[in-house]
């Protein structure tokens, strides 16, 4: 590339422009029917209708909630900082939005003679890129919390981020497992050998245990959900905020469980590759759109499960939660990992 | 300009804005966030240099782990403009002298030194993920392990600091 004249390669970036328009809008619509979703999975497990009054089966639900969120009075406390304020719920919504650039969303498409791949960035740092966003999920939890200048968000916030802390060692571990067995960190790479030879659930499960566990723990969803903790703690670090602010913590919620359920059927069950894709005998377009079915269809049972322990079972008390953290699950994951490495060593020597 | 010159000076703006941000705010959690910021964008620079590795565990390790420690710490303290004590003059003199000092060093030391251009192309693929395990693991093991030695000692001495 010279000096002098801007070399860019236009068709590459409108490419990426759309196919990162098309990721990001498919993210806010899923996270969006997750909040109907939640509310008819709650209400067929307690034997009731669930929302059924906007729309047929009450499917304009989440259309009425946006419209009221946007709509009620706005309320900034008088001694909060304004701009940590308002950057707080902007962090949380970009760390949960971050993360999609690296999953694989199907195979190669060939659109008019161009071979286009459905993923935005095919780094060969995918799984770590996903922890250090993980990392900086923390910061819209604790900004928010210590902007609004109440001691109660402010402990709200500090158990939150000590949370989404302890949880993510555990996380990282489970992935080293799983790095040792695909050899690669790129998750286009561990699709493909996914698609080639066996799920990794089947050679990782306690791996793929301990990461889904860690996933609930890092989305703040039950039995995790102590940053909100509604019924006993009357709000988290979310205590002062009202109207669109609250709406994007909340939301941010949602893109999470869809974004680390895209990644747990990526990481563990295949991700866009489902059992004898390449003997069926389709062509290339064909198998790429039914693979990105497979992954949505994977990627939902994941949101299912999430909604279902969420309704199933109580809340965790937040030494438990440390202990089952720091006493169980680094422990079970160390000794996975140490597992894993003799048996690799095993099969080579 | 090529659009790698132009990322460059962008990033370069915003690292040494936010650095003079930590140093001029008076609030600490400002500073805090404006150091995350020149974090962020020093491991742009870093994607620049192909240095993939080094940018993701730059991100994971300072603004993911370390930054957020800093931010409890300021948080849980409350420091504000008010109540924060006012330094002795004297203090003040000795603190401009020293660090005017200090950069005398640093810009002759500099004014010598003979820095090579640096290789930006993309065909230097040593901070790849691979490469740099393989350097790390043949070349460099010693260091590698001894550095392992003293982190593990570190964090023994933390716990054991703690339970006290």
């Amino acid at each position: 590339m010279t000096a002098l004249h801007i070399v860019i390669d236009w068709t590459f970036v409108i490419e990426k422009l759309l196919l990162i328009s098309a990721v990001l809008g498919i993210s806010l619509l899923i996270a969006m029917y997750s909040t109907w979703g939640e509310r008819k999975v709650a209400a067929w497990i307690q034997d009731r209708r669930g929302p059924n009054r906007a729309g047929p089966m009450g499917l304009l639900q989440p259309l009425a909630d946006g419209g009221k969120l946007f709509f009620k009075e706005e309320i900034i406390p008088a001694t909060a900082n304004r701009f940590l304020f308002v950057l707080g719920p902007s962090m949380a919504m970009l760390t949960a939005c971050l993360t999609s650039a690296v999953i694989p969303w199907g195979d190669m498409l060939t659109i008019a003679g161009k071979e286009v791949s459905l993923q935005i960035a095919d780094v060969n740092i995918g799984v770590l890129w996903i922890m250090a966003v993980v990392g900086m999920g923390v910061y819209g939890i604790m900004i928010g919390g210590w902007a609004s200048n109440n001691k109660f968000s402010l402990m709200a916030a500090c158990r939150g981020a000590s949370q989404v802390i302890s949880y993510e060692l555990p996380m990282g571990l489970a992935l080293i497992a799983l790095f040792m067995i695909s050899g690669s960190l790129s998750l286009k790479d561990i699709v493909e050998q996914q698609r080639n030879g066996v799920w990794f659930v089947l050679l990782q499960p306690i791996g793929f245990l301990i990461f889904l566990i860690c996933a609930f723990a890092e989305c703040n969803r039950t039995p995790f959900d102590l940053p909100e903790a509604e019924n006993e703690l009357n709000g988290g670090y979310h205590l002062e905020y009202s109207s669109m602010k609250l709406g994007f913590y909340l939301f941010a919620e949602y893109i999470n469980m869809f974004i680390s359920s895209a990644l747990m059927s990526t990481l563990y069950f295949g991700g866009y590759s489902f059992p004898y894709m390449d003997s069926l005998g389709l062509s290339p377009n064909t198998l790429t759109i039914l693979g990105i079915c497979a992954l949505f269809i994977k990627t939902f049972i994941f949101i299912f499960i999430f909604m279902w322990v969420r309704w199933t079972i109580p809340r965790f008390r937040y030494d438990q939660l440390m202990k089952l953290g720091w006493k169980v699950l680094i422990p079970l994951a160390l000794v996975n990992m140490l597992a894993t490495g003799a048996v690799i060593l095993f099969r080579q020597g | 300009m090529g659009i790698e010159q132009i990322i460059f000076i962008v990033l370069s703006a915003i690292a040494i804005a936010a650095a003079l941000g930590v140093i001029l705010s008076k609030n600490p959690v400002n500073s805090v966030l404006c150091m995350i910021t020149c974090f962020v964008a020093i491991a742009g620079h870093y994607i620049m240099l192909n240095a993939q590795f080094l940018f993701v565990v730059h991100l994971i390790v300072y603004t993911g782990a370390i930054m957020v420690l800093f931010l409890f710490v300021l948080m849980m303290m409350n420091l504000n403009a008010e109540i924060e004590p006012q330094k002795r003059n004297w203090l003040k003199y000795a603190g401009a002298i020293s660090g005017g000092a200090l950069l005398l060093v640093l810009v002759a030391a500099l004014r010598e030194a003979s820095l090579p251009a640096i290789q930006t192309s993309s065909a230097s693929d040593i901070g790849l993920i691979s490469n740099l395990g393989k350097t790390l693991f043949t070349s460099y093991v010693v260091p590698f392990e001894l550095s392992s030695v003293l982190f593990l000692s570190a964090m023994v001495g933390a716990v054991v600091i703690g339970k006290k």
